[in-house]
C-alpha cells in the first residue's frame, strides 16, 4: 500500500501533465492572438499620432468619440441597420420555418436549400452581386419600372435613404436561411403532442405559434438575435463592396470607418483603437442583457 | 379554407425560394453574357462565356488567387482541425478545475470582436516582419495564423468530446497506447464525421475571409480571391460578365463543398447552440 499511493499520484500528475499539453497550443495561439491584441488595443486608445509615432493623450481620444461627427454618424447607422434588419430577418427566418416544419409539405428538402443557399456565397461575392442588382440602371430597378410599380429608377446606391434599404435587403437576403437552420433543428425538439393537444383544445395556427413556437424556441431566438446583432456591430464587407459608405457617409458602418482611421487617412492608430473600443463596449452590454434574459428562465 | 392556407404556404415558400436563387442564376447567366448584354437586362444565358473567361484571365491573375486561396484554406482548416481538437479533447478528458476556468476564459475570447484586435494584429505583424519575413506583412503565413485557433470550434470539439466513448480510451490503455496515440488512433478515426462538420465550417469562413487578408495582403501575387473580386467590382467601367465569372469561380469550391456535404454542414452549424 505504501508504495502504490506515491505511484498513483504520480501518474495522476502526469495525466494532468498531459492533459495540459493537449490544450496548450490552443491556449498560447489564443492568448496571443486574442488576448493580448486586447490588451494592445486598450493601451493604444490612450495613445495618439500617426503611424508608429505614438505618445500618450489620456482620454482625449475617448473625449473625442463625442464629438466626431463621422464616428456619431456611422454608430447612428449600425443601429439603423440593427432596429430594421434583425427583427425583419428573425420574423420573417421563425415563419419561414415553422411553414417548413410541417409534415405534409411537400419539396421540403428544395426549399430548405434554397433558402439555404444564400450562406455559401462570401460576403464580397454577393455584395458585388447585389451592387450590380441594385445600380440605377440595374436589374432590380428595370424590372420594377416594367411591371409599373415604379415611375422613375431608385438610387438605390446613390441615395442616403436607399442605399440604407439595399444594404438592409442584402443583409436579410444572405443571413436569413442561417437563422431559419437553427429554429428548423430547435422545430424538431418540440414535441408534436403539444401541437396535437392544442388542437383538440382548439387553438388556431396563429395561437399555436405565439403560445407554443415562440416560448419554446425562445432561447434559440434569444441567441440567433444576440449572434446577428454582433454581426451587425462589425458590419464591413458589404459596406465596402456595396456603397463604400456613401452616399457622403450616409452607409457607413462602424468597422468601416477603424479602418479608414488605420489604413485611409492618416494611419491614427489610436484613436482607431478607440472607435473599437466602442464595439467592445457595446458587445459586453449586449452580453450582459444576455444573460439577464437568459436567467430569468431559471 | 385548408386548401388556401396549402396554397398561401407554397405560393410563399416558391417566391422565398425563387428571391434566395434568383441572385445565383442572375451570376450564372451573366457570366455567359457580353457586358452590354447584361445591363439591358438579359436574363437567359449567352454564348460568351469563353469570351469573360479569356477577358477575365488577360485582365487579373485569377488563377494565382484561386491557388492562394486554396493554400490559405487548406492549411488554415488542416492545421484548425488538430489545434482545436487537441483542445477539445484535452479539455473534456483530462478534465479538471482549473482546466474549466481557462476554457471559460478561452470562450471569452469569442466576445472579441475582430475590429478591436485588427490594429495591433497588424502592428503584431508589421514587427515580426523585422525579424521572420516569411511570416509577418504580405504572406499567406500571416493570413493563416491568427486565424486558425478560435474559441469556437474548440467549444465544438469538446461538447462532440462529450459523446466520445470513454471506455475505448481504457481498452487502447491496456493495448499499451499511449496518450498521444490514443488520440491519433482511437478518438480521430472515431470522431470523423465531428471533424467533417468543422472543418467545412472552417474552410468556409477561411475561403471568405476578407478584411484580415484586406489589411495585411498588399502585393497582388499574394491576393487572395476576395479581394480580387472586391477590385474587380469597384472599378469604374464595370466588365459584368467578366465579374460574374470571377464570382462564378470564387463560389464554385464553397458551392462545392456545400452540395457533398450539406448534412455535416448544417451539424457544425447547430453545434454552436447545443
Amino acid at each position: 500500500m505504501k508504495t502504490a499511493a506515491p505511484k498513483m499520484t504520480t501518474t495522476r500528475l502526469k495525466a494532468g501533465m498531459t492533459g495540459w499539453l493537449f490544450i496548450s497550443i490552443a491556449v498560447i495561439m489564443i492568448a496571443a492572438f486574442y488576448f493580448y491584441p486586447m490588451i494592445q488595443a486598450l493601451i493604444l486608445s490612450f495613445k495618439t499620432g500617426t503611424g508608429s509615432n505614438l505618445t500618450f493623450n489620456g482620454i482625449d481620444n475617448y473625449k473625442r468619440l463625442f464629438t466626431d461627427s463621422m464616428f456619431i454618424t456611422a454608430v447612428k447607422n449600425t443601429f439603423i441597420y440593427l432596429i430594421f434588419q434583425v427583427p425583419l430577418m428573425v420574423i420573417l427566418a421563425l415563419f419561414i420555418s415553422v411553414l417548413l416544419n410541417d409534415k405534409n409539405l411537400k419539396f421540403k428538402g428544395f426549399f430548405r436549400t434554397a433558402i439555404f443557399l444564400p450562406c455559401i456565397t462570401s460576403l464580397v461575392a454577393y455584395s458585388v452581386v447585389f451592387k450590380y442588382l441594385f445600380s440605377a440602371d440595374g436589374l432590380v430597378n428595370s424590372l420594377l419600372l416594367n411591371l409599373h410599380v415604379i415611375g422613375t429608377p431608385i438610387q438605390w446606391i446613390t441615395d442616403p435613404f436607399w442605399a440604407k434599404v439595399t444594404i438592409i435587403i442584402a443583409i436579410t437576403w444572405r443571413w436569413t436561411g442561417y437563422n431559419m437552420i437553427f429554429y428548423l433543428s430547435g422545430l424538431q425538439n418540440i414535441d408534436s403532442s403539444i401541437y396535437e393537444a392544442a388542437r383538440i383544445d382548439g387553438a388556431s395556427p396563429i395561437r399555436q405559434f405565439f403560445s407554443i413556437t415562440v416560448p419554446l424556441l425562445k432561447p434559440i431566438i434569444l441567441f440567433t438575435s444576440i449572434t446577428s446583432t454582433i454581426g451587425t456591430l462589425q458590419l464591413f464587407d458589404e459596406i465596402m463592396n456595396i456603397t463604400k459608405g456613401g452616399p457622403g457617409n450616409a452607409t457607413s458602418s462602424i468597422s468601416q470607418y477603424i479602418y479608414n482611421l488605420s489604413f485611409k487617412y492618416s494611419s491614427d492608430f489610436g484613436y482607431a483603437a478607440t472607435v473599437s473600443y466602442s464595439i467592445v463596449i457595446m458587445i459586453i452590454i449586449l452580453s450582459i442583457i444576455q444573460f439577464k434574459v437568459a436567467g430569468e428562465k431559471k | 379554407m385548408m386548401k388556401t392556407k396549402r396554397l398561401f404556404t407554397y405560393a410563399f415558400l416558391i417566391i422565398v425560394s425563387f428571391v434566395s436563387i434568383f441572385p445565383f442564376l442572375w451570376m450564372l447567366s451573366s457570366s455567359t453574357n457580353l457586358s452590354v448584354d447584361v445591363t439591358k437586362g438579359k436574363l437567359l444565358p449567352g454564348s460568351h462565356l469563353m469570351d469573360n473567361m479569356h477577358s477575365l484571365l488577360e485582365k487579373v491573375d485569377i488563377v494565382t488567387a484561386l491557388s492562394n486561396s486554396a493554400k490559405v484554406s487548406i492549411s488554415t482548416t488542416l492545421l484548425a482541425m488538430l489545434i482545436a481538437s487537441l483542445a477539445g479533447y484535452g479539455f473534456e478528458i483530462y478534465r479538471s478545475r482549473a482546466k474549466d476556468v481557462v476554457f471559460n476564459i478561452l470562450l471569452m475570447s469569442m466576445m472579441i470582436p475582430f475590429a478591436a484586435i485588427m490594429i495591433p494584429l497588424y502592428r503584431m505583424f508589421g514587427s515580426i516582419s523585422n525579424v521572420m519575413p516569411w511570416i509577418g506583412i504580405d504572406t499567406l503565413s500571416s493570413v493563416v495564423i491568427p486565424t486558425v485557433t478560435t474559441a469556437f470550434l474548440i467549444f465544438f470539439f469538446r461538447q462532440s468530446t462529450k459523446m466520445f466513448p470513454k471506455d475505448l480510451l481504457e481498452a487502447g490503455r491496456m493495448d499499451g497506447l499511449s496518450e498521444l496515440g490514443l488520440f491519433f488512433r482511437v478518438y480521430m478515426p472515431t470522431m470523423k464525421t465531428t471533424y467533417a462538420a468543422a472543418a467545412i465550417i472552417t474552410f468556409m469562413s477561411s475561403w471568405n475571409n476578407y478584411l484580415w487578408p484586406l489589411i495585411v495582403l498588399q502585393t497582388p501575387e499574394n491576393q487572395t480571391i476576395p479581394l480580387l473580386i472586391s477590385n474587380l467590382g469597384s472599378s469604374y467601367a464595370p466588365d459584368y460578365g467578366v465579374i460574374m465569372i470571377a464570382i462564378v469561380l470564387s463560389t464554385l469550391p464553397t458551392a462545392l463543398v456545400f452540395f457533398l456535404m450539406q448534412k455535416h454542414f448544417v451539424a457544425g452549424m447547430v453545434g454552436s447552440v447545443k
